[in-house]
């Protein structure tokens, strides 16, 4: 790889790429939509009235800033590193995806949007959409895998209570990446008056950087709430990765403290050598997917392959694209946890902490698990806990073999 | 730019058409659907049946622009054993029959990019194709296949929409090459149909800006329309329509039924004559 760059904050360039990730590969009938959502955003982010806005709204309707907390009998359980958790599981809607959504509603608003459309796979950002866009009473559809639908059934209902309409996507294999192919679809159909408001770091620039930003909330208060802690910075960071939102939102604002180590997991699902996981970075290569240029999982004839995750937060063949430049020029380490190991964790921290985490922090938690007993108790680890678990109570019952 | 020597077909195809004062029609189908064989079959029946040119779709597992007819013959394609091989295969054995029909693969970029920009432009040189329409390559991603392309002798063929505004579509258009493909609708393959007003406005503003021949997609689903369109632009493509025969001529296996290729090349033989009888009122 090149040689390391001065800043590791500096991107995307203007075409939106990330080193030779992320861009703009959409059809024509796109690209005038996001050039515009593209400079609606410029505009937005020059406007301290825009910021000043966001920030009423994250304060009194999110709830931020979310606490730091010291997760003491973790720490004493792996009896290694001093071990916080970022509490964005404490959000309004119970994860992180509010705080993207947040901005990007605002944003839609600014461009005189009136219609709302958004890709789910769990349901979680579906609902934190519904929820944006039923504050500021925009019509909200969400695109949903029709399997999906059946095994989320209370996040359906939450969405169908805020106002929202899900539409079932029965289209190629049903899952998130084709809940994403027919949001595009259905984009590409309704050009005058619909904004796409995309739930992580991927899709075409601007989307990969503007969610970053929104979600760079999370690095930027952990920064204040340590330093106030414990009078310096963390020594490392984790988070879990599916799109990568949550991650790049707490990474972002550390990346050119060098010694801060920052690590990403992605999903191992039954195992990288089984073939059934999520792992685009450790198991995948660099292709074309919704709009960018990242690492995916796909055949030798460039066809994409389903992901497998326990965590549907996770389940996605793809990464944001500024997550593979991180990897590949080496700021970031990415490993990966199986299902098993993310359950074994889901249950030790509702047990030792009071805190169910949701499935796909749990994955952050089996890695911190991994690394944390081998680290002198002077070392400061900061974990984003990005979701509550209670929308995971099912999928747990049900791989514990037990009956609800 | 340097700009390779093409083969040649598309540009006599167009002069001979100009000739005999008539639009081109153009048929899509996916290669492979519902098998390879079927297929081959199908594609090599094609111009008999009126095709003055032929597009072949190459399979992608997530065809965004894509409506649900073509969505459907993808998924029978992969099922028929399609990949970037074998519609290049496919295209060698139309060849051997036909050194005359333009051949243009449509799909988008990630097969291409994971079989290799290079390999991929000198293997499909050698098969035979003429040209190239890539969904999802804008003007800003010109450098990954487009450019390229241009060098190789490949026609890079680019979408303009209705959403491409005066401002862009000089930027659109710079490296087209051997036609312009304008997408009738603000939306996916197969789906609403527009108006033929709509649809000359749209083609005469588009020769306002190039000496490109215009073809037109997108909605365009009977011989009827294709007649329509055929009076205003140079070309008419119909795609979701004639996958759609396909479709309906499949048993509950998903197998060709028997007369299939039959009633899809009578389809065909329909819509050509739309086109055919069509009386031009585009001024060159």
């Amino acid at each position: 790889m090149s040689a390391e760059p001065n800043s590791y904050r500096t991107g995307p360039d203007e075409f939106g790429h990330f080193g030779i990730f992320g861009g703009r590969y959409v059809a024509e009938t796109l690209m005038p939509l996001i050039l515009e959502v593209e400079k609606a955003y410029e505009a937005a982010k020059a406007d301290p009235s825009f910021q000043a806005e966001l920030d009423e709204f994250l304060k009194h309707y999110v709830g931020r800033p979310s606490p730091l907390y010291f997760a003491e009998r973790l720490t004493e359980h792996y009896g290694g590193a001093k071990i916080y958790f970022k509490r964005d599981e404490l959000n309004h809607t119970g994860a992180h995806k509010i705080n993207n959504c947040m901005g990007q509603i605002l944003l839609a608003r600014r461009m005189g949007k009136k219609r709302i459309i958004a890709e789910t796979g769990a349901g979680q950002h579906g609902v934190a959409t519904a929820t944006v866009c039923a504050r500021f009473g925009l019509e909200c559809v969400v695109y949903m895998g029709a399997p999906d639908i059946e095994r989320q059934a209370p996040f359906v209902f939450r969405m169908k209570l805020l106002g929202a309409k899900v539409v079932p996507v029965t289209s190629g294999t049903a899952t998130l990446k084709d809940a994403m192919n027919d949001a595009l679809r259905d984009w590409v159909s309704n050009v005058d008056d619909t904004y796409y408001l995309i739930g992580t770091v991927a899709g075409p620039h601007p989307y990969p950087a503007m969610v970053r930003d929104f979600q760079s909330v999370i690095g930027v208060e952990t920064r204040e709430q340590m330093m106030a802690a414990e009078g310096r910075l963390p020594d490392s960071l984790v988070a879990c990765i599916g799109g990568g939102s949550n991650a790049m939102g707490l990474f972002y604002p550390f990346l050119d403290d060098k010694d801060v180590r920052i690590i990403g997991v992605e999903a191992a699902g039954h195992g990288l050598e089984s073939g059934q996981h999520a792992a685009s970075l450790t198991g995948g290569r660099p292709g074309v997917l919704h709009g960018n240029r990242t690492y995916l999982l796909q055949d030798d004839d460039g066809q994409i392959i389903d992901a497998h995750s326990i965590s549907a937060g996770l389940d996605y063949p793809g990464i944001g694209p500024e997550h593979s430049w991180l990897n590949d020029s080496g700021r970031v380490e990415y490993v990966s946890v199986t299902d098993d190991e993310a359950l074994d964790c889901f249950q030790l921290c509702s047990r030792l902490e009071g805190i169910i985490p949701a499935l796909e922090p749990s994955h952050a938690l089996a890695h911190v698990g991994k690394i944390a007993p081998e680290l002198p108790a002077d070392h400061l680890m900061v974990m984003n806990m990005c979701g509550r678990g209670d929308k995971d109570v099912f999928t747990v019952a049900d791989a514990l073999g037990v009956k609800l | 730019m340097s700009r390779g020597t093409t083969s040649g077909r598309v540009e006599a195809r167009f002069a001979t058409l100009r000739k005999e004062g008539r639009a081109a029609f153009v048929p899509f189908i996916m290669a492979a659907d519902p098998d390879y064989a079927t297929s081959l079959e199908i594609l090599k029946g094609l111009p008999a049946a009126g095709a003055d040119m032929i597009e072949i779709g190459v399979m992608y597992s997530d065809p965004m622009a894509d409506g649900p007819a073509i969505q459907a013959a993808g998924l029978r394609a992969k099922a028929g054993g399609a990949r970037v091989t074998r519609t290049l295969e496919m295209v060698r054995a139309f060849r051997a029959e036909d050194q005359d029909t333009p051949i243009i693969l449509m799909g988008y970029y990630n097969p291409i990019y994971i079989y290799g920009v290079e390999k991929f432009l000198t293997d499909a040189r050698e098969a035979g194709v003429d040209g190239l329409i890539v969904v999802d390559l804008p003007p800003e991603e010109d450098s990954e296949l487009c450019l390229p392309a241009l060098d190789a002798g490949m026609h890079f063929i680019r979408l303009a929409t209705p959403t491409t505004d005066d401002i862009r579509l000089p930027a659109v258009l710079a490296n087209t090459s051997g036609f312009v493909y304008y997408v009738a609708v603000a939306g996916i393959t197969g789906t609403k149909s527009a108006d033929t007003g709509t649809i000359h406005a749209a083609v005469d503003r588009l020769k306002r800006h190039t000496d490109l021949p215009v073809a037109v997609g997108f909605g365009i689903k009977t011989p009827q329309q294709a007649g329509a369109v055929a009076e205003v632009a140079d070309a008419a493509v119909v795609g979701s329509a004639i996958v759609q025969t396909i479709a309906d001529n499949l048993d509950a296996d998903g197998k060709a039924l028997p007369g299939l290729v039959e009633k899809v090349l009578n389809f065909t033989r329909e819509l050509s004559s739309g086109v055919r009888n069509a009386t031009r009122q585009a001024a060159e």
